[in-house]
């Protein structure tokens, strides 16, 4: 049987705009559930999302500047600096 | 998410320590660590150092290309941390307010932001030329998730999310790094930059759309 679109369902191109407000959360009620609706539909915009979280994911990943010795030592010199400068 | 510190009951969090492991740590273990930088000790001002310098340097590499100006602009903020110190209200938390007054800083100190074309933030997430008429995919995304991380070194995709982080425009990078590497929440990002909710919601779909598109082209062909 074929179904008309509703008219409010959503667009490739809209899920792809609205894929971070959905991985916020700040999507409203109604929006949240036409993307989820449209994605049970769509492997293409299904494949976007895990794209979209992988990609936060890796971002997450990306490591800490370790602080060096000589980093350290350098802040604490300018510490005593500072203090100094103050009294 | 990737957050790297979720705060629970303001009691407990989950920081990175500079190895990029886990751990937690007690809340008022920095308001300890101020009390004593309050009263003069040296130690305690380093450990606050090597706790938060990672972020900071990040932040201010987005407001200005050159390393060494970076580390000027990091320590510009931790002599206005010393000098301000009875000036912290414990309204946010620490990391907060030292990362608002480094954009203070870095903002003065001749940033690139000002140069940067606001055009660069907006625009569609995906190029529209891959949409037929209708909006439905006619140049879908290359399926490249499923099992990405058995294919592909830890390391190769680190580096593929760095290249692509340096391509991003300094506004976007700047909201981005704080939400997905730092762990910042949408609230204290705004108050970080000084900028709308709304503006944050903006730059960072910009940006995370940036890193999945670079993502594709490495990965997805």
């Amino acid at each position: 049987m074929i179904r008309l679109r509703r008219r409010r369902d959503l667009a490739c191109r809209q899920v792809v705009e609205l894929a971070s407000d959905y991985l916020e959360g700040t999507l409203s009620h109604s929006d949240r559930e036409r993307f989820e609706r449209h994605l049970v539909g769509c492997p293409h915009c299904t494949e976007y999302l895990a794209q979209m979280r992988v990609t936060i994911k890796l971002t997450g990943r990306v490591s800490a500047t370790d602080l060096t010795p000589q980093v350290q030592d350098h802040f604490l010199e300018l510490y005593r600096r500072w203090q100094a400068d103050e009294d | 998410m990737a957050a790297s510190r979720v705060w629970s009951a303001g009691a407990v969090g989950v920081v990175r320590d500079t190895n990029d492991r886990p751990r937690l740590l007690l809340v008022s273990e920095d308001e300890q660590l101020l009390d004593r930088l309050r009263a003069g000790d040296e130690d305690a001002f380093v450990t606050l150092v090597a706790r938060h310098h990672a972020p900071m340097l990040r932040l201010a590499r987005t407001f200005v290309t050159s390393g060494a100006v970076a580390e000027e602009v990091v320590q510009d903020t931790w002599l206005g941390v010393v000098r301000g110190i009875d000036r912290f209200a414990g309204r946010s938390s620490l990391q907060t307010w030292l990362l608002s007054i480094l954009v203070n800083r870095a903002r003065s100190a001749g940033t690139r932001e000002r140069r940067s074309v606001a055009v660069a933030d907006l625009g569609p997430a995906v190029d529209p030329a891959r949409f037929s008429a209708a909006g439905a995919w006619t140049a879908p995304p290359a399926h490249w998730t499923e099992d990405v991380e058995e294919r592909v070194s830890a390391e190769q995709l680190g580096d593929f999310i760095r290249d692509a982080l340096a391509q991003l425009p300094p506004r976007q990078l700047a909201v981005v790094t704080l939400r997905d590497v730092d762990g910042l929440d949408a609230e204290e990002v705004c108050e970080v930059l000084a900028i709308s909710e709304g503006n944050q919601r903006v730059l960072l779909h910009r940006g995370r759309s940036h890193l999945r598109e670079a993502l594709e082209e490495r990965l997805g062909r």
